[in-house]
């Protein structure tokens, strides 16, 4: 059971949490305390509004471990409206439905598990956004 | 490269690439270690490098290097394992190119050594998955082909590429590795099959991607004036390991691997030469996609344009740039750390004349390129073969 590893990534996962470079101003995630752009430390929180849209996705058949309940499962790359992109499961849709390029809006859900016994990690995925 | 001390190819070896349920990692090792030594004039290395990527995971074994060098008889010889994921074979080259041009040791032994099968099933698809960021990607899903197929998919989209558009650099692999005894596939394919294939990640399916397995390759590299082959000596003109972030999603450009575009870069400017000299190329062929994105990169195509070379039958060993001479990762195989090694032996023959039915006529100049982690590590390698007579 990896607890550590997953603990110290819990509010980035459960809620989109990243930084601010506040010295070029570039908004990361995920986080990573030095700014790829400029070198400099780059620790500042920034919440991240949740919207994005689909940079390109595929339907995975040939699962790794804590993901074989849920094959078959979609990954996407999502392009954040602030800039970055990230790497998250597509949820609440067919996979007939998408296009490149959809809108989506994050949601809080379980990513893996370990077994009966083992670990639930949640976090961030994706969904086409509701419409009331 | 900079400084004088030339570096040559003076042995070549290695494994049949498949499932050796029956060999373990340390005999498997040998037997490339053995092919190599006998083929060379060499009796003993002054270092050991290795290229393994999965055996603490799938093996429980930690220093390969240290086991490599007591299993084969060099007990108290420098021994080292080198990781930089899918491309760790090329990257023990590398090192060692780095150890001779250091002065300190004249002739090392790469041997790049790989047993996928001491695992099956979820396990494998997870240890080999941990090429790819850990936290960020792995975590949510992602597995090597689900990486290509995220490319590939965007790939296809932003060039109208047609549907199996791609499938020309498969059916070549296996024709090439049809006439080679090594290879762990040597059925031909055809199109329509490759069509028909079932998805891994869509859309990259089972014809598009290239076989994990066991295999050992071995080659024996020395600063001392040493022939491969009667009459010919191959010389590492030139050797570059460049790196591009980890995570596909943190690539300046998805569609563009620019460690591989540096790679190549830095190789050509070693070599004195460009990308037009290059007679054969073993590229990093394990998706249709990377195969086309390595083509691009190696300046052999324009950007967007590598897919073309999958239809045209340039890529055929008759065409103007031969690609998979002996099968490629697609269908020669593709044992994780020791792929990188395979491609370097293969080149080596090509230069050598001694490919056989395989035999790219009149190679002078060949290139070998390896990637890790869907391309955040590239390493180049560029062979010159020296009429010595």
């Amino acid at each position: 059971m990896q607890v550590p590893r997953n603990w110290r990534l819990q509010k980035h996962r459960y809620n989109l949490l990243g930084e601010v470079c506040e010295h070029c101003g570039v908004k990361l995630f995920p986080p990573r305390d030095v700014c790829p752009e400029c070198s400099q430390g780059a620790q500042a929180l920034y919440q991240f509004s949740g919207a994005g849209n689909i940079h390109s996705f595929s339907q995975v058949f040939d699962p790794p471990n804590g993901h074989t309940e849920n094959t078959p499962y979609i990954v996407a790359l999502i392009k954040l409206e602030e800039g970055p992109m990230v790497t998250a499961q597509l949820t609440d849709v067919d996979v007939d439905q998408l296009e490149i390029g959809m809108e989506v809006e994050m949601v809080t859900r379980k990513m893996s598990d370990d077994g009966t016994e083992g670990m639930i990690i949640y976090g961030y995925k994706f969904r086409p956004p509701i419409v009331d | 490269m900079t400084g004088s001390t030339n570096i040559y190819v003076s042995g070549t070896g290695c494994t049949k690439v498949g499932e050796h349920w029956g060999t373990s990692l340390r005999h498997l090792a040998w037997e490339a270690v053995n092919l190599a030594l006998l083929s060379s004039n060499t009796k003993k290395p002054d270092a050991i490098f290795i290229g393994n990527m999965l055996s603490p995971r799938l093996s429980q074994q930690l220093n390969v290097g240290a086991l490599v060098a007591d299993f084969c008889g060099f007990r108290g010889t420098e021994a080292i394992t080198v990781e930089t994921a899918g491309a760790s074979g090329a990257a023990a080259v590398r090192q060692a190119t780095l150890a001779i041009r250091s002065g300190e040791i004249n002739t090392a032994l790469v041997v790049g050594v790989e047993k996928m099968t001491d695992a099956v099933g979820t396990d494998v698809t997870t240890a080999i998955a941990g090429g790819a960021d850990s936290d960020w990607e792995l975590a949510h899903g992602l597995t090597a082909p689900a990486i290509a197929a995220l490319i590939m998919r965007r790939y296809m989209y932003e060039y109208s590429v047609p549907t199996d558009g791609l499938s020309g650099f498969s059916v070549n692999a296996h024709k090439n590795a049809s006439t080679n005894s090594y290879a762990m596939f040597r059925n031909l394919i055809s199109h329509e099959q490759y069509s028909r294939g079932a998805m891994v990640s869509s859309p990259v399916n089972v014809f598009d991607s290239a076989p994990d397995a066991d295999g050992a390759a071995a080659l024996v590299i020395t600063s001392l004036d040493r022939e491969l082959v009667e009459g010919r000596t191959i010389q590492i003109a030139a050797s570059n390991l460049t790196t591009d972030s980890l995570a596909i999603h943190d690539r300046e450009d998805l569609l563009t691997f620019s460690a591989a575009e540096t790679s190549a870069r830095y190789a050509y400017e070693q070599a004195g030469i460009d990308s037009n000299d290059i007679d054969v190329a073993e590229i990093y062929d394990r998706f249709g996609v990377y195969t086309a994105m390595s083509l691009e990169a190696c300046g052999f195509a324009s950007q967007g344009s590598g897919w073309e070379m999958a239809q045209n039958g340039s890529v055929s060993l008759q065409g103007s740039l031969p690609i998979s001479t002996f099968g490629g990762l697609k269908a020669r195989g593709n044992p994780g750390g020791a792929t990188g090694v395979y491609q370097i032996v293969e080149i080596a023959q090509q230069l050598a004349g001694t490919a056989k039915e395989n035999q790219v006529l009149d190679a002078k100049w060949a290139l070998a390129q390896c990637l890790g982690s869907s391309g955040a590590t590239a390493v180049t390698h560029i062979l010159h073969m020296i009429d010595s007579r």
